[in-house]
C-alpha cells in the first residue's frame, strides 16, 4: 500500500477545454481526504484520472498499481438483473480466483457490515435509495480495498439516510484503513467526514485551500451539532468562498 | 397497461370496423358496383378458404415452416454477428457499411439468384426470409450491447473486467430487451421474406398466391394473404411471449 502522488498532472477536454489546472498533491496512503468545491468545477475528472477513468493531458499520478481501487458513483449504479448478493459478488467474479462458495460468503458478510444481511435475495427494483446505495457500498467494500474512491456518492440521498451512511463510512475507514477520496459539494459533509479538506475552486479546477481537521477520530451524531463542527465548516465556508465564483 | 374496458369489451370495439368494412365491401361487390376481377367479396375470400381448405392448410405449414427456420438462421447468425462486432473496432469498421448497404437490397429482385443458388423448392425459401429478417436483429443487437451506462463500464474497467467478460455479465444482459425487440421486427418480416421466396422456388402460400393470381383467382390470393398476415401474427406474438418470459427471470423479483 503506497502514497498517491500527483504531479503536475492537468486536464484538457477538447469541448469544455481546460478542466483541471496544472496541481501536485500528495495523497498519504490511510488518509481520508475531501474533494470540496463547486458542482462541475473538475474535482471528478481528478477523481477519474486517480482511478485511471481519464489519462492526464500532462503529469503524471502515481500509485502502487498491486492496490485494489474501488468507486462509489453518484447513482448505486446496479445491475437490474442481479440480486443483492449477486451484484456485491460482481467484482469478484471480474478478478480473482475464488470459489463461489467464498465469493458468496465475502459477499455475504459485507452486506451484513452495510446492516443489508436480510436483503441478499432481493432485486434492487425492491430497494430504497439508500438501501440502493448501501449495497453500491458493500460491492465497493468486497475486495477489501487500498484506495476508495467516491463520487458524492450520498448527494441524492434524504438527510436522515446520508448522516447514517456517513457515520457508516467513517467506521468502516476506521476498520479497514484504506485510502479513501470523497468527492463532495457539502462543506459539512466534508467536515464530518474527512481528515484533510482539499477545497478547489470554480472550473479548471486549481487548490484553493489545503487543510487538516483538527476534528477527533470518533465522530458521532452528537458533532453535528458541537460548536467546534460548526467551526470547522464556517472555515470551509470561507475557503469555499474566496473563490472569484462566489464573491 | 391497465385500461378501464374489460377485455372482452376491448375485443368488441376492435371488431365493429372489421363488420363496418366488410360489410361495405361486401354490398358494393354484390350490387356490382367494384367488378369481382378488382376485388373479391369477404363472402368469396371465405368460401374460397373452406373449398380449398387442404391446400391452403398444407401451404400455410409450409410458409410457417420456412418462415421460422429462416428465423430461427437470423437469430443465430445475427446475434454471433452482432456480438463479434462489438468485441471489435476493426470488425464493426469493415463490416458495418456493408451490412447497411446489403439491407437496402429488394428481395424480390434477389429472389430469382437465391433459385439458381438454392434450387427449388425450402432453401431458397428459408434463405429468403433470412435475408430479410437477419439485419434488424444484427441492429438491434449491436444497438443493446453498446446500451449499458457508461458509469457500470466503468466500474467493470476498474475491476479489470476483460473484454468477455464484460460481454457476457454487462452488455449480453443489458441488450436482451433489444435484441428482443429485433426479433419482434424480425419474424413478421420473415414471413414476409418466406411468401416473395415461394413466389419463385414454389411451395407455401406463395405459390397459392402466384398461381391463384395467374388464374385472376383474387377471392383465392386473398384468401392466402389473410393466411400469410395470420402466420405473421402467431409469430409475433411467440416471441412477444418467449421475451416476456425471458425478461421476467431477468429482471424481475426471484424470490416472488
Amino acid at each position: 500500500m503506497s502514497d498517491i502522488r500527483i504531479e503536475k498532472v492537468d486536464k484538457s477536454f477538447e469541448k469544455t477545454g481546460e478542466v483541471v489546472r496544472p496541481l501536485d498533491l500528495e495523497i498519504p496512503a490511510g488518509q481520508f481526504v475531501a474533494f470540496l468545491g463547486p458542482s462541475g468545477c473538475g474535482k471528478s475528472t481528478l477523481l477519474r484520472m486517480i482511478a485511471g477513468l481519464e489519462r492526464p493531458t500532462h503529469g503524471r499520478i502515481q500509485r502502487d498499481e498491486s492496490d485494489r481501487i474501488s468507486f462509489v458513483f453518484q447513482e448505486p449504479q446496479l445491475l437490474p438483473w442481479r440480486t443483492v448478493l449477486e451484484n456485491v459478488r460482481l467484482p469478484l467474479e471480474l478478478v480473482d480466483e475464488r470459489s463461489t462458495q467464498e465469493r458468496n460468503e465475502l459477499s455475504r458478510q459485507a452486506l451484513i457490515r452495510v446492516g443489508l444481511g436480510e436483503a441478499l435475495d432481493k432485486m434492487p427494483r425492491q430497494l430504497s435509495g439508500g438501501m440502493k446505495m448501501r449495497v453500491s457500498l458493500a460491492r465497493a467494500l468486497v475486495t477489501e480495498p487500498r484506495i476508495l474512491l467516491l463520487d458524492e456518492p450520498f448527494g441524492a440521498l434524504d438527510e436522515v439516510t446520508r448522516y447514517r451512511l456517513q457515520e457508516d463510512l467513517r467506521s468502516f475507514w476506521q476498520a479497514f484503513r484504506m485510502t479513501v477520496i470523497f468527492v463532495t459539494h457539502s462543506m459539512s459533509e466534508a467536515a464530518f467526514l474527512a481528515e484533510r479538506q482539499i477545497v478547489f475552486s470554480g472550473r479548471p479546477a486549481r487548490v484553493v485551500a489545503d487543510r487538516q481537521s483538527p476534528l477527533g477520530i470518533q465522530r458521532g451524531d452528537a458533532l453535528r451539532l458541537s460548536p467546534e463542527f460548526a467551526g470547522e465548516v464556517r472555515e470551509l465556508q470561507q475557503k469555499f468562498r474566496s473563490n472569484e465564483e462566489y464573491p | 397497461m391497465k385500461s378501464s374496458m374489460t377485455s372482452k369489451l376491448r375485443f368488441l370495439i376492435a371488431l365493429i370496423p372489421l363488420i363496418v368494412f366488410g360489410g361495405i365491401l361486401e354490398a358494393l361487390v354484390q350490387s356490382g358496383v367494384v367488378p369481382l376481377y378488382i376485388l373479391p367479396s369477404p363472402s368469396s375470400v371465405f368460401v374460397s378458404l373452406a373449398t380449398d381448405i387442404q391446400e391452403f392448410v398444407s401451404g400455410f405449414k409450409s410458409t410457417a415452416i420456412g418462415a421460422t427456420l429462416g428465423l430461427a438462421l437470423s437469430f443465430g447468425i445475427g446475434t454471433t454477428t452482432a456480438m463479434a462486432l462489438s468485441l471489435s473496432e476493426t470488425l464493426r469498421r469493415a463490416f458495418l457499411p456493408y451490412a447497411t448497404f446489403f439491407q437496402t437490397v429488394p428481395i424480390i429482385a434477389l429472389a430469382p439468384v437465391l433459385v439458381i443458388w438454392f434450387g427449388f423448392g425450402r432453401p431458397t425459401v428459408v434463405a429468403s426470409a433470412f435475408i430479410v429478417s437477419v439485419f434488424p436483429i444484427i441492429a438491434n443487437s449491436m444497438l443493446g450491447l453498446q446500451s449499458a451506462d457508461p458509469a457500470l463500464r466503468d466500474l467493470f474497467r476498474i475491476h479489470g473486467a476483460s473484454k468477455m467478460k464484460t460481454l457476457w455479465k454487462l452488455q449480453l444482459p443489458a441488450a436482451l430487451p433489444a435484441v428482443f425487440g429485433g426479433l419482434r421486427i424480425a419474424s413478421g418480416l420473415a414471413v414476409i421474406g418466406a411468401v416473395v421466396g415461394e413466389f419463385i422456388a414454389g411451395g407455401g402460400l406463395g405459390e397459392v398466391v402466384d398461381a391463384a393470381r395467374t388464374q385472376q383467382r383474387l377471392d383465392k390470393v386473398f384468401a392466402a394473404v389473410l393466411l400469410s398476415s395470420l402466420l405473421g401474427l402467431i409469430l409475433v406474438v411467440m416471441t412477444d411471449f418467449v421475451s416476456r418470459l425471458m425478461l421476467r427471470s431477468w429482471y424481475v423479483v426471484k424470490d416472488e
